[in-house]
C-alpha cells in the first residue's frame, strides 16, 4: 500500500511562512491499495489536495473518521466524490453512546456551520457506525479500536498483504499512568499498533507543554516514542503538530528525539506530501 | 495478555486517583485492580495479591451479611451489578487478608462501554464505622 500525508498539523489549520516544509493542514492521509482501493484517514483540511490525486471515474472511496472534532472533519464538505451522482462514499466513524454518526455528523453538515446538508449531496453516501474489531474495505483488512481521547475516538490499523498501517493521531496513552508505558495490558492504542511496519500518533506536545495540557488527548513527542517502543513498531511518524510549533522547532524536537542512539525504530516528522511504501 | 478495553483502563486511572476504595472486576468477576485505599481495606497490596478469580475473592473475603450470615453470591453487590448489569447497594462483612473483620457498604455499578460492550463492573466501599 502506499500511504501519503496531506494534512499533519492538529487542531487548527495553521497556514504561515513558519509552517510551510511540515504543512499547515489539518489531518488527512490518503491510503491506496494494490488494486486501487482509496481510504481516506480523517478529513481535515488536507483533504482539499487530496482532491486533485482521485480519479475522474472513481467508483467508491472509503473515509474513516478517528472523530469528529473540527479539525479531522472540517475539509469534509470539500471532499469532490461527495458532488459526483455515481460516486459511492462509505463513511465510517464512531457513534456516541446516545447518537450514531448520522446524527452526529449532520450538526456539522447543517447551517449555521455549513451551507449544505448531508442529504441533500449528490453522492451515494453511506455512513456506518464503524465496528470495534476487525472488518473489511475492498481489499484491506481493517481493525478499530477505542483510544485515550476526549469523547469517542478510535485508531485504525490498516492492513495489507503482509503490511501493517496503524494511524492514531489524537492519542493520550499518557493520562492517568503514574508510570508511562505501563504495561501493553494496561496502555491505550498497544494492540493496534503492536508491531505496525509504520505508526502515524500524536506527538502535538513537549513535556512541559504537556504537564500544562493534560486531559486534553494528546501526547508529548517522548510519549509517542515511548509508546512506539512498547508496541514495537518498526517506523513512527510525529503527526498532530501543534499550530504553534514552527518548521524549525519541528525540526529541533526530532533532532532531539534521534539523538538517543538506543531508538529501535525509524522517527520520521510527518510532512504534507510525503508518501510511504509498505510492501 | 490481551490489551485491556480503553473504558477499563480509564476507570483504573480514575481509582488510582481518587481516595474512595475501589476494585475493579471483569465480566467474569476477576478482581482486575484494587485501589490503595481498598489495599487497606482488603489487607493487601494489590500487587502482592495481583488479579483474583471470582471464586477466589468470594471465598478468601468471606462476604457476610449484617447478622454475619454468609451472603450468597447473588445478594453480593458486585454480582448483581455484573450478571444483572444494574447498580447495587447493600451493607456487607468481609474478613480481610490480614484477617480483620470489617463492616462495609458497598455501591457496585456496572461497566457498560461504547456499543452497550459489558465490560464488567466498579465497587465502591465505604468501612460503616469510619463514616
Amino acid at each position: 500500500m502506499n500511504v501519503t500525508l496531506w494534512g499533519t498539523r492538529g487542531s487548527l489549520p495553521s497556514a504561515g511562512p513558519d509552517t510551510i516544509r511540515y504543512g499547515g493542514n489539518t489531518s488527512c492521509v490518503e491510503v491506496r491499495g494494490q488494486d486501487g482501493t482509496l481510504v481516506v484517514l480523517d478529513a481535515g483540511t488536507g483533504i482539499r489536495r487530496l482532491n486533485s490525486t482521485i480519479e475522474p471515474d472513481l467508483k467508491r472511496v472509503y473515509v474513516l473518521l478517528t472523530h469528529l472534532h473540527m479539525d479531522h472533519i472540517q475539509g469534509f464538505g470539500f471532499f469532490q466524490p461527495l458532488f459526483r451522482q455515481k460516486a459511492e462514499v462509505h463513511v465510517y466513524g464512531p457513534p456516541s453512546t446516545t447518537h450514531d454518526l448520522r446524527s452526529r455528523l449532520t450538526k456539522y453538515f447543517s447551517p449555521p456551520l455549513f451551507p449544505v446538508r448531508l442529504r441533500d449531496l449528490p453522492a451515494q453516501l453511506m455512513l456506518h457506525d464503524v465496528p470495534l474489531g476487525k472488518f473489511d474495505v475492498d481489499g484491506f483488512q481493517v481493525e478499530c479500536d477505542l483510544v485515550t481521547h476526549p469523547g469517542p475516538t478510535v485508531g485504525y490499523r490498516i492492513a495489507e498483504g503482509g503490511s501493517a498501517l496503524v494511524y492514531i493521531p489524537d492519542h493520550e496513552p499518557a493520562l492517568g499512568a503514574k508510570q508511562f508505558p505501563m504495561s501493553p495490558q494496561w496502555t491505550s492504542g498497544h494492540d493496534l499498533a503492536e508491531g505496525a511496519d509504520l505508526l502515524i500518533h500524536d506527538s502535538q506536545y513537549t513535556l512541559p507543554e504537556y504537564g500544562e495540557r493534560a486531559g486534553w488527548g494528546h501526547s508529548a513527542i517522548q510519549h509517542a516514542i515511548a509508546f512506539a517502543r512498547l508496541a514495537g513498531v518498526k517506523r513512527l511518524v510525529t503527526f498532530h503538530h501543534d499550530p504553534g510549533h514552527s518548521d524549525d522547532f519541528i525540526d529541533t524536537l526530532t533532532k532531539e528525539a534521534r539523538s538517543d542512539p538506543r531508538l529501535p525504530f525509524e522517527l520520521t516528522p510527518g510532512q504534507e506530501g510525503m508518501t510511504f511504501h509498505l510492501r | 495478555m490481551r490489551q485491556r478495553d480503553i473504558e477499563i483502563i480509564l476507570m483504573r486511572q480514575l481509582a488510582s486517583y481518587l481516595v474512595v476504595p475501589i476494585f475493579v472486576v471483569d465480566t467474569k468477576g476477576t478482581v482486575l485492580f484494587y485501589n490503595e485505599p481498598a489495599e487497606a481495606l482488603i489487607g493487601r497490596q494489590f500487587d502482592e495479591a495481583g488479579e483474583m478469580p471470582m471464586a477466589d475473592w468470594t471465598t478468601v473475603l468471606n462476604p457476610r451479611d449484617e447478622r454475619d450470615m454468609p451472603l450468597p453470591l447473588e445478594s453480593q453487590p458486585l454480582v448483581i451489578a455484573l450478571r444483572r448489569h444494574v447498580p447495587a447497594y447493600r451493607r456487607v462483612r468481609i474478613t480481610g487478608l490480614d484477617g480483620v473483620a470489617r463492616s462495609l457498604e458497598v455501591v457496585a455499578f456496572p461497566l457498560q462501554g461504547q456499543g452497550n460492550r459489558m465490560l464488567g463492573a466498579a465497587a465502591l466501599f465505604w468501612e460503616s464505622d469510619k463514616k
